[in-house]
C-alpha cells in the first residue's frame, strides 16, 4: 500500500474512533496511530472487529524510553492484518505511574508481551492477570531497558563456599567498560582518511 | 530399473576386505614390531597376565568411560552437538552424552550462564558424583565473554562451580573442544588420584 492509501486508513481509523486516537502519522511506509492509553482497550476492539480492518494479529507489544519526556514511555502495540495486507503500529504515552488497561481480553496473545514491558520498563498494565517480571531474575531490582539502567546493574552472583548457595553481592567491576566505537563519525576520534593528513598543514 | 546401469556379468559393487596398512620395510602391518607392543604380546603369552599400577588402572577406567552432562545454554551448544556428531564422534574416545547430572562425570557449560540460571547450574553441580569434571566452554562461560558488563551475565561460570579446562573461542569449533575433551584425559591421567 502506498503512503497516500495509508494516511487515508489512517484517517478513517483516527474519525472513526474520536477522542480516543489524537493523530496519525506515516513514515517509512508505515502507518502510526497515537491514541490515549486510558482507552487503549477501545482502540484494540475497534482494529479487531471493524469489518474494514480485521487487525487480528497482535505482532508485538513493547516500549520506547525517552527520558527527557514529561511521559517518559511510548507504548507501542503493532498489529497485523492479513485481511488488508497491512500492519499498523498504535502508540500510546505513558509515564512510570499511568495505568495503562490490558489489552489480554482482547488479544490473549498479549499475555507475555505485557509482562516483558513491564519487566523491562516498569510500565503498569491493569486488569492482567499475572503481572510478574518474565526474564530477569527471582527478586531483581529496576527495570533494565530504562535509559537511566545502569549497563552492569547492581548486583552480581557469586557461590559461597561457607553458605552452601549461590549468594548476591554489589557490583564490583576491575576494569570500567570502555566503549570503543572508531567508526561511528559522530562518537569516534577524529580520524583523517588515509592520506588525509598530509593534506592538512597547507590548508 | 535400477538407480545405475548394471553391466551383466560383472561384479558387484561391495567393499573390498581390508589388507591393513603394511610397512614396506617389514612387509608386515604397521606397528608390528613396536617394542611395546612386543613386550606386552610376550608378557600375556609367557605368564597369561600383566602387572600394572591400580592408579593407572583406575585413571584409564575414568578416561575411558566420561559420561559428559549436556548444559547447552546457548549457541556453543550447537558445537557441543558437534563434537558428538560423527565427524568428530567423541564416544570413540568413551565421551559420551548423558541427560541425568546423578549418572555423568563432566559437565560441559556451554554458553552464556546469567544469574538467574546460577542457581540451576550449581543444583545441577552438586547433583553429579565424585570425581566430577567442568569444561568452560566458550569465552561467555570462561569470564562473561561478550556480555561482560551485562547486568544479568555471570562473570565466567568459575564463580558458581570449580573448572577444570577452559576452552577459548566465540565458539570454540569442535575441534577446539574436542582438544579441550583430550586434554581433560590428560589432566585425570596426570592427577590420578582415587579421591578429589
Amino acid at each position: 500500500m502506498d503512503d497516500g492509501k495509508l494516511d487515508a486508513l489512517g484517517q478513517t481509523i483516527v474519525s472513526a474512533l474520536g477522542g480516543a486516537a489524537s493523530a496519525h502519522a506515516v513514515a517509512f511506509n508505515q502507518l502510526t496511530v497515537t491514541v490515549d492509553a486510558a482507552k487503549i482497550v477501545e482502540v484494540m476492539k475497534y482494529l479487531r472487529d471493524d469489518p474494514a480492518l480485521r487487525f487480528v494479529n497482535v505482532t508485538d507489544v513493547t516500549a520506547v524510553d525517552y527520558p527527557g519526556r514529561e511521559k517518559r514511555f511510548d507504548v507501542v502495540y503493532h498489529l497485523l492484518s492479513p485481511t488488508l495486507n497491512e500492519r499498523i503500529r498504535v502508540r500510546a504515552e505513558a509515564d512510570e505511574t499511568t495505568q495503562v488497561p490490558s489489552i489480554i481480553g482482547v488479544f490473549p496473545g498479549a499475555d507475555w508481551f505485557e509482562r516483558e514491558t513491564y519487566d523491562l520498563y516498569g510500565v503498569i498494565f491493569t486488569g492482567h492477570p499475572d503481572m510478574r517480571r518474565l526474564l530477569t531474575d527471582y527478586g531483581f531490582d529496576g527495570h533494565p531497558l530504562r535509559k537511566d539502567f545502569p549497563l552492569t546493574g547492581f548486583v552480581e552472583v557469586r557461590y559461597d563456599d561457607q553458605e552452601k548457595r549461590v549468594i548476591y553481592e554489589p557490583v564490583r567491576l576491575n576494569q570500567e567498560f570502555r566503549k570503543f566505537d572508531f567508526l561511528s563519525p559522530w562518537e569516534g576520534a577524529d580520524y583523517p582518511l588515509p592520506g588525509d593528513e598530509k593534506a592538512e598543514p597547507k590548508a | 530399473m535400477g538407480l545405475s546401469q548394471t553391466v551383466i556379468g560383472s561384479s558387484p559393487d561391495i567393499a573390498q576386505a581390508p589388507k591393513g596398512i603394511l610397512d614396506p620395510s617389514t612387509g608386515k602391518p604397521v606397528g608390528a614390531n613396536d617394542p611395546f607392543f612386543l613386550e606386552v604380546n610376550h608378557e600375556l603369552s609367557d605368564k597369561g597376565f600383566f602387572v600394572a599400577a591400580a592408579d593407572d588402572l583406575i585413571t584409564w577406567a575414568r578416561t575411558g568411560s566420561l559420561m559428559w552432562m549436556t548444559f547447552g545454554l546457548a549457541c556453543c551448544a550447537v558445537e557441543m552437538m558437534q563434537v558428538s556428531m560423527p565427524r568428530y564422534d567423541v564416544e570413540r574416545f568413551g565421551f559420551a552424552p548423558r541427560a541425568s547430572p546423578r549418572q555423568s562425570d563432566v559437565m560441559i557449560v556451554a554458553g552464556t550462564l546469567t544469574n538467574k540460571m546460577a542457581p540451576a547450574l550449581r543444583k545441577v553441580y552438586d547433583q553429579m558424583p565424585e570425581p566430577r569434571y567442568v569444561i568452560s566452554m566458550g569465552s561467555c562461560a570462561n569470564g562473561g565473554g561478550y556480555y561482560h558488563y551485562s547486568y544479568s551475565v555471570v562473570r565466567g561460570c568459575d564463580r558458581i562451580v570449580p573448572i577444570d579446562i577452559y576452552v577459548p573461542g566465540c565458539p570454540p569449533t569442535a575441534e577446539a573442544l574436542l582438544y579441550g575433551i583430550l586434554l581433560l584425559q590428560k589432566k585425570i591421567r596426570r592427577i590420578g588420584t582415587i579421591e578429589r
